[in-house]
């Protein structure tokens, strides 16, 4: 009898992300995607001999806000190491890198795991990096390299062993990918390559109280978190299948591999052994300097971060009651969520139909222009005041909706919308008297509803609704809707009586 | 004097520098670099006891440029001395190992 298997998979990442500055990380070559090859090069990011490089602070501070976000420990010193390689999209023959003392380490992010309860991920490290340039392999006999790439500052994100299935990293990846974008340090665009990842994975495989363990495979330069989701899936079977097909395959006495992801197959492919691993050589780079940090710069910048996405979404969702939907579509953007705050200013009040108003009608409208909603709605300030009027009763919900369209014609910026009501005729009319006047003429011009709401079980349920349209028609949609429907139960119920 | 390295040691590094050298020239590197080796090795007699281990001889720290586009040179200028070209490309021998960062 074969004794059961239980298996479980181990994944640590390894994750590139390109940060926005408008240079690269050691010259003043500006990073332009799409530029033509090797137009934005100079010598120090060509390698050229008797060059110098010196750090981009604004690479440096974006990389301690992003490892800040992350959780992480800021070295008080670090300093940047040549990475020997030889490979053409590498003129100098090595990467500027960080080795023994990364400026980041020992964080952690939160993801969601089952249940609602949250999965602590370790940080183990986060250092700054520059990006190598590229090949083309696409010519016969030959390789074509642009180096407009060489030198791109990147930060590299090494996590802890953590995670344990395909859905946590994608998570986890997607997570990052928000944070940066929040953070302002990366538009982390996976179409422009500025987001790459490399799974390691092995799995423990328990059989009858042993506990095997299967290599660890290192998927190279995946660029989608799907690839990162089905790469971990199709890995996790594939070592437990080799495992069982020869059980010498195990840590220490199979060798470590890199794998390549093939999506058009939907498999990993074997690259290469890890015993034939480089040897990279690592020495501290004597062209550039060490820096240090101070605890109290450090706790400026930390104070300086904006909220991040996940605290602030249970925020929305704890302190205003929206739903957890809702709030992520609020979070999603950092201007709007910044908007919402502003304009909600702590009234719980107005969060719900501010919520409602601003994630239907405006952002309805901020896609057709494909703008995000915080660019097209007015100011703080002004769309208070809108949502207030609707929610005091000053004009109705349609009439709200109708000015908040108008005025994102104009797009942003104060507008007076109380005025704006008053010009347009919208204000609503709170004089009963008024409002019974014109629900006595609808009943008179609409017998037949009128009738349907008496005495025809089919139709009573919508014959108030229709007239409450009709009132509200009559009035040029000045009525209090919540009035004029109290006003006609009010009528039906009187004449079922007489 | 022993040699400090071995001809193993040479074709290792000749290897990961991506250099092809003759049965000769190994031996001649071993010899050289040895005696390099052997200079440097000079600097493990001074007693270094309590000094604390540093990454570079100055002490200069933070020195940073702002986040300012300068001109590049062109892909003219940065191809003036390729031996082959492709457009505004640089041409090289086929290479196939895909490892990189
Ligand atoms: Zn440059």
């Amino acid at each position: 009898m074969v004794a059961s298997l239980t298996t479980k998979t181990i994944v640590g990442l390894e994750i590139h992300v390109q940060l926005a500055t408008r240079t690269k990380l050691f010259c003043g070559c500006a990073l332009e995607f799409g530029a033509t090859p090797n137009s934005r090069t100079c010598p120090v990011c060509l390698g050229l001999p008797g060059s110098l490089p010196v750090m981009n602070r604004a690479a440096f501070d974006a990389s301690v806000r992003f490892a800040l976000a992350m959780n992480c420990k800021i070295a008080t010193y670090t300093k940047w190491d040549r990475k020997s390689y030889y490979y053409p999209d590498l003129p100098k023959n090595y990467q500027i890198s960080q080795y023994d003392l990364p400026l980041g380490y020992e964080g952690y992010c939160d993801i969601d795991g089952d249940e609602g309860q949250s999965k602590r991920i370790r940080i183990r490290r986060a250092h700054l990096e520059e990006d190598a340039g590229k090949n083309l392999h696409d010519v016969p006999g030959c390789s074509l390299v642009d180096l407009n790439r060489t030198g791109t500052p990147l930060l590299e994100i090494v996590t802890e062993p953590d995670i344990d299935c395909a859905q946590d990293a994608f998570d986890f990846c997607t997570g990052l990918q928000k944070l940066a974008v929040y953070l302002g340090v990366s538009e982390a665009s996976m179409q422009k390559g500025q987001m790459r990842f490399e799974p390691n994975i092995n799995v423990e495989i328990t059989r009858g109280g042993e506990v095997f363990r299967t290599p660890i495979a290192e998927v190279k330069n995946l660029n989608s978190f799907r690839a990162v989701r089905d790469a971990i899936e199709y890995e996790s079977k594939r070592q437990v299948q080799d495992w069982l097909a020869d059980e010498d395959y195990v840590f220490g006495k199979a060798s470590n591999e890199n794998r390549g992801w093939n999506a058009d197959k939907q498999m990993t492919e074997y690259q290469r052994s890890k015993e034939a691993a480089h040897d990279y050589r690592y020495f501290p780079d004597p062209d550039l300097m060490p820096v240090t940090t101070t605890a109290d710069w450090v706790d400026s910048v930390r104070k300086e971060l904006p909220e991040s996405p996940t605290v602030r979404c249970d925020r929305l969702v704890s302190a205003f009651g929206l739903s957890q939907g809702d709030a992520d579509l609020i979070v999603a953007d950092r201007g709007d969520a910044e908007l919402f705050d502003a304009a909600v200013d702590g009234d719980k009040k107005l969060a719900k139909r501010m919520t409602s108003l601003m994630l239907g009608a405006a952002k309805k409208s901020a896609n057709d222009r494909e703008l995000t909603v915080s660019t097209v709605l007015p100011s703080a300030t002004s769309w208070q005041q809108l949502v207030r009027m609707v929610e005091d009763g000053v004009v109705n919900a349609s009439a709200g909706e109708r000015l908040l369209l108008e005025a994102m014609e104009n797009t942003a910026g104060e507008i007076d919308f109380e005025q704006m009501a008053k010009d347009r005729n919208l204000v609503q009319v709170q004089d009963v008297g008024q409002m019974s006047a014109w629900v006595e003429q609808v009943f008179t011009e609409n017998d037949g509803a009128v009738q349907d709401a008496l005495s025809n079980p089919k139709k009573a349920k919508a014959a108030p609704g229709f007239l409450t349209g009709k009132v509200m028609q009559v009035s040029g949609g000045k009525a209090d809707p919540k009035v004029v429907r109290q006003l006609i139960a009010a009528k039906i119920k009187e004449m079922q009586t007489e | 004097m022993a040699k400090l390295l071995t001809e193993s040691d040479v074709r290792h590094i000749a290897t990961l520098s991506r250099l092809q050298l003759s049965d000769n020239e190994i031996a001649m590197m071993t010899e050289e670099l040895s005696a390099i080796v052997g200079y440097v090795d000079q600097l493990s007699e001074v007693d270094v006891e309590g000094v604390v281990p540093t990454a570079h001889a100055v002490e200069v720290q933070n020195v940073f440029r702002d986040d300012v586009v300068r001109d590049s040179i062109g892909a003219d200028k940065a191809l003036a001395n390729a031996p082959e070209r492709e457009e505004t490309f640089f041409k090289v021998p086929k290479v196939l190992d895909q490892d990189t960062v």
